[in-house]
């Protein structure tokens, strides 16, 4: 299908592309990549007035180490961020997560800025930045704010932003010498949004693991920390028991939605597999990786 | 309300200059105005690769990019990369291989390879898939486009000695 007819503008600095975007309001779209704006266009699920065009802003684009912050420009592109030594070394989990998002030909094009803004539920990002305490830099006529990631996706493609509100960065930690990581989606093809998926980190040596965090994304309406699983987890060293413990707690943290790919009970089982993998994976006792079932 | 735009692009080595509605996306300009219709349709939202072209050297999805947002960028289609040879090899692997049947997806599968065989070295079949996962055959059950990435890889490696 095509998309509907609206017009075009392309600022030339972020205030004028805020300046643009408290003109015209609810007529006016953000185009970063347009890897899933343009797709929304041409079903007619969307039709706006006017596209506001980000391509231009440079200043939004790159990657910077700042003490124990890395700096991510909103209109950094996902091939941008695969092929970064930066962030293999600095933030391994987002470099993990990159190989399963979409194709090479969307990663061309497709930004973070743009993937957060929309927030599908089934994205690896959203549940990456939870993951590693990244906070959303956004930007209106007035100001800066920061929101922590855990607080920004608030529903289905729904988030904290307020209107006349963009994306300008994004910032996280630095990782820790010791951390240790896993990601891992099911998916029915490889690129294709995630049946489940898990992205996780922690600290520590051998069984104990500190300061873990378990982000699921696919299940239910956006990416989740599943805390009281991680807070299980936590609490002593790990062993088939805690572990089992932890699983039987994801019914709680999660709440999987039945749709065409799975039912919702599949979903909570497939956590609960994907925990296990994590656990054997985070600990490095592969035992724990088959106990699959809570 | 929704005036046309002035672009001006290069477009495999000549520049074009062209008013277009914002709406437009870079696959129908190709197509529609300059009549390059070697780049294909399918979906239209991203899903079937069918539509790839190269955007300032990068491989992307052709009615995903507008062509607004293509001005003063250099695009190259599978005509401009099939006149210019740096396809030749590929494209005859292709057809000793049958990696075609009746060819819709295979402008897009061409270039979408040739990224990945510019990197250089031979990519195992695990890596080819992985690259050509965004691109649908509904003919070949893919095994043949393997085939002919991989052919043309280990012929390219060998050329280079
Ligand atoms: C076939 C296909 C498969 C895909 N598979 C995956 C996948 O497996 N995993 C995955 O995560 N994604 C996937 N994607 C989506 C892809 O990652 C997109 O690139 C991404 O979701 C959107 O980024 P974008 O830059 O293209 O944003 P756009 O499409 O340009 O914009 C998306 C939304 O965000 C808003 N927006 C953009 N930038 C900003 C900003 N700076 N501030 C505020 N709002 C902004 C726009 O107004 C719009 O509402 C897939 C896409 C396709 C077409
Ligand atoms: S037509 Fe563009 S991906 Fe299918
Ligand atoms: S040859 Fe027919 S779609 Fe691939």
């Amino acid at each position: 299908m095509k998309a509907s007819a609206f017009d075009y503008a392309r600022p030339a600095s972020v205030r004028e592309a805020l300046e643009l975007l408290g003109r015209h309001g609810d007529a006016a779209k953000l185009i970063a990549g347009g890897q899933s704006l343009v797709p929304a266009l041409n079903l007619r699920l969307l039709a706006p007035e006017i596209l506001i065009d980000l391509g231009g802003l440079a200043d939004l684009r790159g990657i910077t180490v700042e003490g124990a912050t890395v700096r991510i420009g909103a209109m950094t592109r996902h091939a941008d961020l695969l092929g970064s030594p930066v962030i293999a070394e600095k933030l391994p989990l987002v470099a993990a997560a990159m190989p399963h998002i979409a194709h090479p030909a969307i990663r061309n094009r497709g930004t973070i800025g743009g993937n957060l803004a929309h927030a599908d539920p089934a994205s690896e990002l959203p549940a990456v930045m939870q993951a590693i305490d990244a906070v959303i830099v956004v930007r209106d006529a007035s100001g800066e704010r920061r929101i922590a990631a855990r607080d920004f996706f608030t529903g289905i493609y729904e988030t904290a932003l307020r209107d006349g509100e963009m994306i300008v960065a994004v910032e996280a930690p630095v990782a820790a010498k010791d951390e240790r990581i896993f990601f891992h989606e099911f998916s029915r093809r490889s690129g294709d949004y995630a049946i489940v998926g898990l992205a996780a980190r922690a600290t520590g040596s051998g069984n104990a693991l500190a300061d873990l965090r378990l982000a699921y994304f696919s299940v239910g309406d956006k990416a989740t920390l599943a805390e009281r699983a991680a807070a299980v987890l936590g609490a002593g060293p790990v062993d088939a028991t805690r572990l089992a413990a932890a699983q039987a707690a994801l019914a709680e943290d999660l709440s999987p939605q039945d749709d065409q790919q799975a039912s919702g009970s599949t979903r909570l089982h497939l956590s609960r597999v994907v925990l296990a993998r994590a656990i054997a994976v985070l600990t490095g006792d592969a035992s724990l990786a088959g106990r699959a079932t809570a | 309300m929704t005036a046309t735009v002035s672009i001006t692009l290069t477009v495999n080595g000549e520049t074009v200059r062209a008013e277009v509605p914002p709406r437009m996306h870079l696959a129908d300009f190709l197509r529609e105005r300059l009549a390059l219709t070697g780049t294909h349709i399918g979906c239209e939202h991203g899903v079937c690769g069918a539509c790839t072209v190269r955007l300032d050297g990068e491989i992307v999805r052709g009615c995903l990019v507008l062509a607004v947002q293509a001005n003063g960028m250099s695009v190259e289609t599978v005509e401009g990369a099939s006149d210019s040879g740096e396809l030749q090899d590929l494209q005859d692997a292709f057809r000793e291989r049958n990696a075609l049947q009746c060819g819709y997806c295979t402008p897009g599968m061409l270039l979408t390879a040739q990224e990945l065989l510019a990197k250089g070295g031979v990519p195992d079949r695990e890596t080819i898939r992985e690259h050509m996962s965004g691109n649908y055959c509904r003919c070949t059950g893919y095994q043949a486009i393997v085939d002919a990435v991989e052919t043309t890889a280990r012929n390219r490696a060998a050329a280079r000695g």
